[in-house]
C-alpha cells in the first residue's frame, strides 16, 4: 500500500466517521419510533439503541397519530414557513438590494440599526412584540378585528424582515460586479428591472442559504407561537411535541413524531443542498 | 292542520334555538393536550354540564402541559386569559396574587369532603379545586425486605430516621443491586420540591415561611442543614444514583432490578405492579423527625380573575366535584380521586383495589408546598441547592445562597403585598 493510498484510506475512514457521527442520531431516532417504550429505554445505553432489533412495530406512529393532530401541526408550520420565506427572500434581497446599489440618506444609520438587531436575543423583545401584536388592527375574513392574537398573519408577518437575512444578500450583492447594474442602467432598465433581472438572476445560491436558514428558524419555531396562539388549529410542531410529555412520557411515539417532522426538513435541504453548497462555497458563510 | 302544525313546530324550533343562544360561552383551558383519556373524562363532565342547564356553554381549549403556564401568563399579558383555568397547586398563589385567578364562591362546607391536598387556599381564601391528588410513597419488594430482615413499615408506624438509614445501609450490602435507593434525580424542576421538600419538613425545616418577609432561619435553619447533610451523604456514599442519572434507569431500574427502593408517585405504580404482583409494597414516607410527609396538591380548577363571568365559573367547578366525575378522572389518568366516597367508584382505589393504599397516604402524610406567591423562585432556588448539595456544594453556603436568592425575590417585590 503506497503513501496516497494509506492517506486516502485514511481520509476516508475519517470522514466515513464524522458522517456516522452526523447520521446517528437520526438513525437512533427512527430505530427508537418502532420499538416499544421499555425496550427503547433499555436498548438506550447499548448499542441496540441504534439497530431495529427485538419488537418492532409502526404502533408509535398510529399512537402519535392519535394523541397529536400531526396533519394539521405539519401543515400549519409549512404554511407559516414557507408564506414568511418567501416573503422574506422578496423583501430582503429588495432590501439589500437598495442598501448596495442606491444611495440615499441616513443610508449608513439605517444600516447599523439593521444590523444591531442582530444581537438583540429574541427573547428580549417577546412581551413587548406580544403586547403590539394584541393592539394592532387586522382585516380578515371573519372582518376587523384588534390583535392578531391565534393566527397564522401573527406567526408571520413580525418575522419577515430580519437583519440576519439582509446581511447575507449584503454581502453577497457586493460581490457582483457593479458593471452589470451600470450597464442595466445605461440601457435604460428601471431599479426594479435592474434587481429582478439581473441580480436576482445570479443570487441564486444566496437565496439558497437565505431560505435554507429561513427554513430552519420558522420550522423550528417555538417560544413565539407558544405565547401566540391558542387553539390546534393555528398550533406548529414544535409545539406540538410537548403534547407528548406527560406524566408517563411516551419516548417512542415522541420518536415517531419527531421522525415525521423531520421528513419536510430532510426534503427542503436535500432539494436546495446543491445551491447551498455552492453557495457557501462562494460566499464563505457558514450555515 | 298541516299549517298548524308548522307552526308549532317553528315555534318549538324557535324556543329550542332561543334557549341555546341564551347560554353564555365560558372558555377553559386545560393543561392536559395530547391525553386523550383526560380530554374524554373533560368533555364529558363538559357536555353534561351544557346540557344541565341553560345559562353556560363551556368550551374547552387545551395546551400541552410543559409549556402551560407560559401560555397562561402570555394570555394574561395580553388581557386574553379565559374564564376558567387549571393551575398547578403550588403555583396557584403566585397566580392569586397576580390576579390571574379570583377567589372561588364555594365554600368550605362544600369542600369538607375533599382532601386538603385538592384544595387551593391562600389568604385565606379558597382559589382553586382540585377533582385528584397524586401521592408518592417508597416503592419496595416485600421479598427483599424480609431476605434482610427489615421491618416493613405502616402508615402508623412508618420508619423512624434511624430505621431508614439502617434499612439502606443494610440494602447497599446487597450486590445485586446497583444503588440501594433511587430518588429520581433524572428528573429536573419541580420533581425536587415535590418529592423532597416533605422530607426537608419532616426534618424540621422548609423551604420558607410565608408569613415571614425573609427566607432566613427557614431554608438555611439548622433544621435544614442537618437535612442537607444527610442529603449529600446519600451521594457520598453512593447510596443514591447523583444528578446525572439516566433518564431510561430512572423509568427502569426499579422493574430492573438495579434499585432496591424507590421514591417515586403513583403515577408510576400500575407498572411496577404489572412487574411484581402481590410482591410490591408501597411504603409510607419515613419520620425524619417531625412526623413523616409527603408533597400534596395537582392540577386543579379556578376562575380567572378577568372572567366577566365568575359565576359561570364556579357553577362549572361546583359540578365537576362530583364523585361520578372524580372517579372518572381517576379511572383515565391513574391518579387519586379527591374524595373517600368517590374511590369505591373507582378501580384503582376501591377498598381492595391495586392502588387504595395511596388515597390513605394522601388522607394521612400529604403536606401541601409553601403556600406564597414567591413559590416560583422558592421552588427554582430548592431545585438549585439540592443538585449542588448533590454535587458536593457545601451545604450551609449553598442553603444561605439559597435564602438570599429568595429573600432578593421578596424585596424585589415588595413581599408580594
Amino acid at each position: 500500500m503506497n503513501i496516497n493510498t494509506r492517506s486516502t484510506l485514511l481520509k476516508y475512514l475519517l470522514l466515513t466517521w464524522v458522517a456516522l457521527l452526523f447520521i446517528f442520531p437520526v438513525v437512533f431516532m427512527v430505530v427508537s419510533s418502532l420499538k416499544p417504550d421499555l425496550q427503547l429505554l433499555q436498548d438506550s445505553s447499548s448499542f441496540r439503541a441504534f439497530l431495529p432489533v427485538g419488537e418492532t412495530s409502526l404502533n408509535n406512529y398510529s399512537s402519535a397519530w392519535e394523541r397529536v393532530p400531526i396533519g394539521r401541526f405539519v401543515f400549519n408550520s409549512i404554511v407559516v414557513t414557507a408564506i414568511t420565506v418567501i416573503s422574506s427572500l422578496f423583501l430582503c434581497s429588495m432590501a439589500a438590494f437598495s442598501f448596495v446599489f442606491l444611495e440615499f440618506k441616513g443610508k449608513a444609520v439605517l444600516l447599523s440599526v439593521i444590523l444591531a438587531t442582530l444581537i438583540v436575543p429574541f427573547e428580549t423583545i417577546a412581551i413587548p412584540l406580544l403586547m403590539l401584536v394584541n393592539k394592532l388592527p387586522w382585516i380578515g375574513v371573519d372582518g376587523f378585528q384588534i390583535g392578531w392574537l391565534d393566527s397564522y398573519h401573527v406567526q408571520i408577518i413580525p418575522w419577515i424582515a430580519d437583519g440576519l437575512t439582509i446581511f447575507l444578500f449584503i454581502q453577497y450583492f457586493k460581490d457582483l460586479p457593479r458593471d452589470l447594474v451600470e450597464a442595466a442602467r445605461v440601457d435604460g432598465a428601471t431599479w426594479f428591472q435592474v434587481y429582478s433581472r439581473v441580480i436576482v438572476p445570479l443570487a441564486g445560491p444566496c437565496f439558497a442559504t437565505a431560505a435554507i436558514l429561513k427554513f430552519l428558524v420558522m420550522y423550528n419555531q417555538y417560544l413565539w407561537p407558544l405565547m401566540t396562539t391558542q387553539s390546534e388549529s393555528y398550533r406548529p410542531v414544535m409545539v406540538g411535541l410537548q403534547y407528548f410529555f406527560q406524566l408517563n412520557i411516551a419516548w417512542g411515539e415522541i420518536m415517531a413524531y419527531l421522525s415525521i417532522i423531520t421528513l419536510p426538513v430532510l426534503v427542503f435541504y436535500l432539494s436546495m443542498q446543491r445551491t447551498f453548497i455552492a453557495s457557501i462555497a462562494s460566499t464563505g458563510v457558514k450555515g | 292542520m298541516k299549517l298548524a302544525l308548522n307552526i308549532i313546530i317553528a315555534g318549538a324550533v324557535t324556543l329550542s334555538s332561543g334557549l341555546a343562544m341564551a347560554q353564555t360561552d365560558l372558555s377553559l383551558w386545560y393543561h392536559g393536550a395530547g391525553n386523550e383519556k383526560e380530554k374524554t373524562v373533560l368533555t364529558g363532565i363538559i357536555t353534561d354540564f351544557n346540557a344541565s342547564q341553560s345559562d353556560w356553554k363551556v368550551n374547552l381549549a387545551e395546551f400541552p402541559q410543559e409549556s402551560y403556564n407560559e401560555s397562561v401568563v402570555a394570555a394574561a399579558l395580553a388581557g386574553k386569559l379565559p374564564d376558567i383555568i387549571d393551575v398547578d397547586g403550588p403555583l396557584m398563589p403566585n397566580w392569586a396574587w397576580s390576579k390571574y385567578l379570583a377567589p372561588l364562591e364555594i365554600t368550605d362546607a362544600e369542600v369538607k369532603s375533599l382532601l386538603e391536598g385538592a384544595i387551593g387556599r391562600y389568604d385565606g381564601k379558597i382559589y382553586s379545586i382540585g377533582l385528584w391528588d397524586a401521592a408518592i410513597a417508597m416503592f419496595a419488594r416485600k421479598s427483599v425486605l424480609e431476605k434482610h430482615s427489615i421491618r416493613i413499615p405502616t402508615l402508623d408506624k412508618p420508619w423512624s430516621f434511624d430505621e431508614f438509614n439502617k434499612a439502606i445501609a443494610t440494602l447497599a450490602a446487597d450486590k445485586s443491586f446497583e444503588y440501594p435507593l433511587d430518588l429520581g434525580l433524572a428528573w429536573k424542576g419541580e420533581w425536587y420540591s415535590y418529592a423532597f421538600g416533605p422530607l426537608l419538613q419532616s426534618m424540621g425545616g422548609d423551604l420558607m415561611d410565608p408569613s415571614k418577609s425573609s427566607a432566613e432561619d427557614v431554608l438555611n435553619s439548622d433544621e435544614a442543614i442537618a437535612f442537607g447533610k444527610w442529603w449529600q451523604s446519600l451521594f457520598t456514599n453512593k447510596l443514591v444514583p447523583g444528578t446525572s442519572q439516566d433518564g431510561a434507569d430512572r423509568e427502569t431500574g426499579f422493574v430492573d432490578g438495579k434499585y432496591a427502593l424507590q421514591w417515586n408517585g403513583n403515577w408510576a405504580a400500575l407498572g411496577a405492579l404489572e412487574k411484581f404482583g402481590d410482591d410490591l409494597l408501597f411504603l409510607p414516607a419515613p419520620d425524619m423527625g417531625n412526623g413523616p410527609k409527603i408533597g400534596a396538591s395537582s392540577w386543579q380548577f379556578g376562575v380567572s380573575g378577568s372572567s366577566k363571568n365568575q359565576k359561570g365559573g364556579n357553577d362549572f367547578i361546583r359540578f365537576a366535584m362530583q364523585d361520578k366525575y372524580l372517579a372518572a378522572f381517576s379511572d383515565a389518568t391513574g391518579l387519586i380521586p379527591a374524595t373517600k366516597t368517590a374511590t369505591s367508584m373507582t378501580t384503582n382505589y376501591k377498598e381492595g383495589g391495586p392502588l387504595n393504599v395511596f388515597f390513605d397516604l394522601s388522607k394521612k402524610q400529604a403536606t401541601k408546598r409553601v403556600s406564597t406567591p414567591a413559590y416560583n423562585v422558592v421552588t427554582l432556588e430548592f431545585e438549585k441547592a439540592l443538585a449542588d448539595i448533590a454535587n458536593g456544594a457545601d451545604v450551609a453556603d449553598t442553603l444561605d445562597a439559597a435564602a438570599d436568592a429568595i429573600n432578593t425575590d421578596l424585596k424585589k417585590n415588595n413581599n408580594y403585598k
